[in-house]
């Protein structure tokens, strides 16, 4: 449109004053209406969602960052402490073994499963592409949906003295080493992530499995017509092509890692002494049996930044480099 | 695709020991649970003479009838209200594309990554306050909330891969927004619903921590929560206690084995998605 149009169109305006323009305004204002309207429709929509998300997740973590600040016994006033109880976690040597022994539990709830998964998958998909390829995926998925706590109560039951773990040691002759497994100050928390590895390794298998049959097949034809074994297949083909999946597996489970619950709570209570004493644990223990709601906080939003922390790094990694 | 002998038999050897280690537990928890009531059975070993009056006996102790309506009451009064308020979501956020959308879904994102614990305290002083603690709603409505940020997810990664055309033709034979959601998009949406469904159903009778601080009585809580208590209450009688535990678990493992695609379908895609 060059200017000497536009300047026609400014002087026809005053001849089409009366009707024409009018009701092409009205036109657009009624579209414009109209998409206005469908936009509050369409927030209505979110509305439900959204309020009970506000309301029973949001909400409480805005509280929780308030009551960081306060020393606060639950029931009598509440004492402003600024950043004191924050100093308390990331100082006092009980707190801040807290926090080691939830990275530990990452080893055990994470690496090993996605090690263990990349591993399995593979091998399902070389030598087990029928019918014993389903039934270990079906297989290896089961300890995923039974209810953690009774994760937790099935292998405090194999982890004790008497349990099956013991009685196998022993009928392989190493009966020296049979000890109450959760018991032990030097063992606990890798029977707990054993545990951890038994709920976990069929989650990453599976996915990841579901990611390699998205590679293109004539990968692997041309690296096993030259006689490719399984090491250099997994280590060129296998892996590389699954950084997304890996991505998303060490995201899922290091969450799980740093916020276990449940199966700590009934196989050991974080114990003994403090030494499976994870942030959750810990977190529940201060809040609801030593009623120091403002420690609990400062724990629970210290907790949240690092799954945050270690996260969103990972987010940045697969979609960068997918 | 040929592959070496010696591979064969290694590899499936590998996936025969991977399977007897995940099975080996739930054979132990069965032959344990089949011992006389108040023994201490060691390891695995198949008992004389096999008690399976102990389910009956855990099943009586237990309160079991209570205990599954209770969790039943539970998932049905979770289960519906987030399925329709975060396909509803969904829809808008990923379908209508309403002003914001983005944002929306960032901050649904955003509660993927808050572990529980993070609000479990400020929930039970508001249960509290809003006098709920105690009772069934205090697990219910804190658990729609908790599942939003998963449940929105998936459906709006749903409704933002579907082609625009179904939307267009139903627009252009003038329906509004309210119908072109009921007439046409959850007939549409039905199979990813399903798969959200039997993933919520699961995930709530398997909620712990929500039981475990917002309800003191067993025979109000998940069956998680329930077999929490009865762990406490029964420590000392293991066959009894592994009869529970079985009795607890079943139902979890019959939805897997008879929805196992959609389950695994709704869990791997609701992370691999968006």
């Amino acid at each position: 449109m060059n200017p000497a149009d536009r300047g026609g169109a400014t002087r026809a305006i005053p001849d089409a004053r009366v009707a024409g323009l009018g009701r092409q305004r009205a036109g657009r204002t009624a579209w414009i209406q109209a998409v206005r309207r469908r936009h509050v429709v369409g927030w209505l929509f979110v509305l439900p969602a959204l309020l009970f998300y506000a309301v029973f997740v949001l909400q409480p973590l805005a509280l929780t960052i308030e009551y960081s600040f306060y020393r606060w016994d639950g029931v009598g006033p509440a004492t402003w402490v600024g950043l004191t109880n924050y100093a308390a976690v990331l100082s006092e040597p009980k707190l801040v073994e807290t926090l080691f022994n939830g990275f530990r539990l990452v080893i055990f709830f994470s690496l090993i499963p996605v090690g263990l998964g990349l591993v399995t998958a593979s091998v399902i998909q070389r030598v087990a592409r029928g019918r014993l390829g389903t039934l270990s995926r079906t297989v290896l998925f089961l300890p995923q949906v039974i209810p953690l706590v009774a994760a937790g109560i099935i292998w405090g039951r194999l982890l004790s003295l008497p349990g099956l773990v013991n009685q196998v040691l022993a009928s392989v002759g190493l009966g020296d080493i049979t000890r109450a497994w959760l018991g032990d100050f030097d063992t606990a928390l890798p029977a707990v992530g054993i545990i951890g590895i038994w709920v976990l390794l069929g989650f990453c298998t599976v996915l990841l499995l579901t990611g390699m049959t998205k590679i293109d097949g004539a990968l692997f034809e041309s690296a096993r017509l030259d006689g490719a074994g399984w090491w250099p297949e997994f280590r060129a083909i296998t892996v590389p092509s699954l950084r997304n999946e890996v991505a998303v597996c060490l995201t899922v489970t290091i969450i799980a890692a740093l916020a276990a619950f449940d199966i700590v709570y009934v196989s050991t209570g974080g114990g003994p002494g403090n030494a499976t004493a994870v942030p959750g644990i810990q977190i529940y223990i201060l809040a609801f049996l030593e009623r120091q709601v403002g420690l609990a906080s400062a724990l629970a939003v210290v907790l949240v930044i690092l799954v945050l922390l270690v996260i969103l790094p990972l987010q940045r990694l697969s979609r960068g480099d997918a | 695709m040929r592959v070496g002998r010696g591979e064969l038999i290694a590899g499936r050897t590998l996936l025969i020991a991977l399977m007897a280690i995940t099975i080996l537990p739930f054979v132990s928890l069965l032959t344990t649970a089949l011992h006389p009531s108040g023994s201490a059975p060691a390891g695995i070993s198949w008992p004389a003479d096999p008690q399976w009056g102990n389910f009956v006996e855990a099943f009586k102790v237990a309160n079991m009838t209570t205990l599954l309506a209770s969790s039943v009451w539970i998932v049905l009064a979770v289960v519906p209200i987030s399925l329709l308020i975060s396909t509803m979501a969904g829809f808008a956020i990923g379908l209508l594309r309403i002003p914001g959308a983005r944002w929306l879904l960032l901050l649904f994102v955003f509660g993927l990554t808050l572990p529980f614990e993070g609000i479990i305290t400020p929930l039970y002083f508001l249960a509290r306050q809003i006098g709920i603690l105690n009772t069934r709603l205090a697990i219910v409505l804190p658990l729609i909330g908790l599942f939003m940020p998963f449940a929105v997810f998936w459906m709006r990664a749903h409704f933002a891969n579907l082609p625009g055309e179904i939307t267009e033709a139903a627009r252009v034979d003038g329906a509004n927004t309210w119908d072109l959601f009921w007439r046409i998009h959850v007939p549409l949406a039905r199979a990813p619903m399903a798969s959200l469904g039997i993933l919520m159903a699961i995930w709530a009778w398997n909620q712990f921590l929500l039981a475990l601080v917002l309800v003191e009585d067993p025979t109000q809580r998940t069956m998680a929560g329930a077999l929490g208590a009865f762990q406490g209450h029964y420590a000392t009688d293991i066959p009894l206690l592994c009869a529970g535990t079985i009795l607890i678990l079943l139902p979890t493992l019959v939805v897997f084995v008879l929805f196992q695609r959609q389950v695994i379908a709704a869990l791997l895609q609701g992370s691999v998605k968006g």
